[in-house]
């Protein structure tokens, strides 16, 4: 039987630099994956309910509603939110297919990366272009 | 010789965590393609159609279903946000205390808009 090693862990070397480092493009999809969550979380997931419920209440607050969305402001917020939910969704998407083992080489890894970035965009660009 | 303390706010259940934000993602991307697919099919969604809609039983339930999906993933991923970058205890509790308070809360909100209306 071993004896377990109970001696604290060698300091590691630390290269933390964020403005140095360079994030491979599989990297970047999955900061994005975690920043879009946090927006979503924060910011669009009490807005959503808000609009929700205005949208149910009555015809009136309805309209008044997609009256105040009009506003090229809350559009571009807007379009911030959908560009957040599309990222999550398609990154979400590849990490079910890569826990099953779908793509999970470095190779087309990398290639799905730079899919859910380059999808999520033009996805984004096209609701953009429907709601202005 | 110092032992190394159980940690307050870790992560104590890995698996069932992973597997549940897996799950309940899968319950959000259903229901998102399904709102689309109606936004799509009616070529838009007017007061009468949206209102309808939500006046439907199983529409209520599923949008219930859908907010306690969200909630629990979001629970999942805030956490590993907070135990990732917020080291010292306390103030991860409290993120974390009150992280889990606003779900809680949107949960509430949610009843109170499917089910409150006159």
């Amino acid at each position: 039987m071993s004896v377990p090693d109970n001696s604290p862990p060698k300091p590691r070397p630390m290269y933390l630099n964020l403005v140095a480092i360079r994030l491979p493009i599989a990297g970047i999809a999955s900061i994005f994956h975690r920043v879009s969550g946090a927006v979503l979380f924060l910011f669009a997931l009490p807005l959503l309910l808000l609009t929700v419920q205005a949208s149910l209440a009555s015809p009136e607050s309805f309209a008044a509603l997609k009256a105040a969305l009009a506003h090229p402001l809350a559009k571009l917020v807007t379009i911030g939110f959908v560009w957040a939910y599309l990222h999550h969704f398609c990154a979400g998407i590849r990490y079910l297919l890569i826990d099953l083992h779908v793509g999970d080489d470095l190779a087309p890894a990398q290639r799905s990366g730079a899919a859910v970035i380059a999808v999520s965009l033009a996805l984004t660009l096209i609701a953009g272009v429907r709601l202005w | 010789m110092t032992r190394t303390l159980r940690q307050a706010v870790g992560a104590h259940y890995g698996w069932r965590d992973w597997l549940a934000q897996r799950v309940t993602a899968v319950v959000m991307a259903a229901y998102t393609v399904v709102v689309l697919g109606i936004a799509l099919w009616n070529g838009g969604i007017d007061y009468a159609l949206w209102k309808a809609l939500f006046a439907s039983g199983v529409w209520k339930v599923a949008t219930f279903v859908f907010m306690l999906a969200l909630a629990w993933h979001a629970w999942i991923g805030v956490r590993d946000i907070w135990m990732d970058y917020i080291k010292p205890v306390g103030v991860r509790l409290t993120l974390e205390v009150l992280s889990i308070l606003a779900l809680a809360a949107y949960i509430g909100w949610t009843i109170q808009i499917l089910w409150g209306g006159k």
